[in-house]
């Protein structure tokens, strides 16, 4: 796996990105693009997506797969990549996420494709940015379950208490809970500092059988459960309380034969805050409702807490590529589990660790992916 | 964008199609017209000729009352773009007497007032074009 170390490339081209970090990924694997023979990317990729960027790539391909479900789009590939290399379909995956929305602009996420939805009409014309629809959720949960702004701050605390150990985060200062609530307020209930950064950049992973695996000189961490779901407005009905997570954890905690209890540590997609605190509840690591106590006194801080999470700053600090925070999940998780975490951060005897990406809107439909992980093969 | 409607805030023009033709039509008229399922009786949100949980079911159009609450709202203060000058507006999911939650505007009020719960009552925002918003306002 490979994390691009660059915040703000300007001079770079997001098919660069894309070739730097699948170069970066399989030489930390020690496998060249000649070894590919599955590639998988999502909306971030340009043109035919998966399509374009093998040939840009100079990829040799019999399995391509560009299922995209926004940011939590990474963690699907890698379930569909463990499903196919188990059925023998595949021998070494590729998955690339690259973009540069703070210096080149949205990328190729398809206006027009979003304008043709047939839901387009009735929800684009009222002024729903990406903050907007996740405070709609936000503030739901503080009217039925009581959340505070202040319990939404821990989860950025923590973050920033991991960031300040990672010189390639963009936000590196430690900020406190009255620095978050009294940043601006973007939509009410969310503060500034509870939303993620905007940065470029991107990441890659590399999946492989276990014949390859065993001829590389590199510690292969085994995927041990996957779940996806998708959550929308099930025609007028939606609940803004809960994400998909409540369907594809299970299913991810199941197949790994593991308990939320058993987890050392969590990845969990932070585009702001509250969609760590419903996703924790989601996942059942604290009762539904739950997540605003569950998060205070720093549950979420490395290397101690109750549970840490997203030890090298996340969404919310570290960066943010292409506004798709799957990919960095995976990959921090992989950091630990391979015991290469900053010391400051690393869990010490991580054998468990959960990855979550969140993909779409809290406010309208998303899909959820699960990951559960572990140290050895 | 083109000037500011009745209330305030953009009226950008919807996209009509076949599914939503007659949703949009009554609206010029100041009408909610809304599909119910002919076989389980739910009201489908987004307006579309089929009700989701069955695929294939029809639906007979009606026309709503245009009654509601506040299941959600938040009060933007910061955005890009056209919306920005209509800052501080309100977003809200209004849930209808008829059961769905639409996105939404609550209007005609101080923002700072809106609140989860809030009797709420359609108002019909036109666009140069002629089909209008369904947007709120307190009851
Ligand atoms: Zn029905």
């Amino acid at each position: 796996m490979y994390e691009h170390p660059g915040r703000e490339l300007p001079d770079r081209t997001l098919p660069q990105i894309h070739a730097e970090v699948a170069a970066g990924a399989l030489a930390d694997a020690g496998l060249s693009l000649d070894d590919v023979d599955a590639y998988y990317s999502a909306g971030d990729a340009p043109g035919f997506g998966a399509l374009s960027m093998a040939e840009y790539l100079g990829l040799d391909l019999t399995y391509i797969d560009d299922t995209e479900t926004g940011g939590s789009a990474y963690l699907v590939h890698v379930q569909h990549a463990a499903a196919a290399i188990a059925a023998g379909q595949v021998n070494v995956a590729l998955i690339t996420l690259a973009g540069k929305p703070r210096t080149g602009g949205a990328g190729p996420g398809g206006s027009a494709r979003f304008s043709s939805a047939p839901e387009a009409s009735f929800e684009n014309q009222f002024g729903m940015s990406v903050p907007g629809g996740y405070a709609l959720a936000a503030a739901r949960h503080m009217h039925e379950f009581g959340t505070t702004s202040e319990q939404l701050a821990e989860v950025k605390v923590a973050a920033s208490t991991h960031a300040q150990h990672n010189p390639n985060a963009f936000l590196q200062d430690v900020v406190t809970v009255d620095e978050v609530v009294s940043s601006p307020m973007i939509s009410d209930p969310l503060h500034r500092l509870d939303c993620c950064v905007i940065t470029d950049g991107g990441g890659a992973l590399v999946l492989v059988s276990e014949a390859v695996a065993a001829s590389l000189n590199r510690h292969c961490v085994p995927v041990l459960g996957t779940g996806t779901a998708i959550k929308h407005t099930s025609g007028g009905r939606i609940d803004l309380t809960h994400t998909g997570a409540t369907r594809s954890g299970p299913l991810a905690f199941a197949e790994a034969g593991v308990t939320p209890a058993d987890i050392d540590y969590v990845s969990i997609y932070d585009s702001f805050t509250i969609t760590v605190l419903m996703t924790l509840e989601d996942l059942g690591f604290c009762a539904k409702g739950g997540g605003g106590s569950f998060v205070s006194d720093g549950a979420l801080q490395a290397p101690n807490g109750v549970l840490p999470f997203n030890t090298d700053g996340g969404g919310l600090c570290n960066n943010h590529p292409a506004n798709r925070g799957g990919m960095t999940k995976v990959v921090e998780a992989v950091r630990q589990l391979r015991g290469e975490a900053h010391p400051a951060v690393q869990v010490p005897d991580c054998e468990l660790a959960l990855a979550h990406g969140t993909g779409g809107s809290l406010a309208t439909r998303m899909g959820s992916a699960t990951l559960v992980m572990g140290r050895s093969a | 964008m083109s000037e500011p409607g009745t209330f305030g805030l953009p009226v950008p023009p919807p996209t009509v199609n076949l599914e939503t033709q007659r949703f949009w039509d009554a609206t010029r008229e100041g009408r909610l017209e809304l599909p119910r399922c002919d076989d389980c009786g739910d009201v489908v949100w987004y307006p579309r000729e089929h009700c989701g949980p069955l695929g294939d079911s029809s639906v007979t159009w009606f026309e709503a009352s245009g009654r509601g609450t506040v299941y959600s709202c938040t009060v933007t203060r910061r955005i890009g773009g056209s919306w920005r000058a209509a800052t501080p507006f309100v977003l809200a999911y209004v849930e209808l007497e008829e059961g769905p939650r639409v996105l939404t505007n609550i209007v005609g009020c101080d923002p700072e007032t809106v609140h989860i719960g809030q009797a709420v009552q359609a108002v019909f925002d036109p666009t140069p074009d002629g089909p209008a918003l369904l947007r709120f306002t307190p009851a």
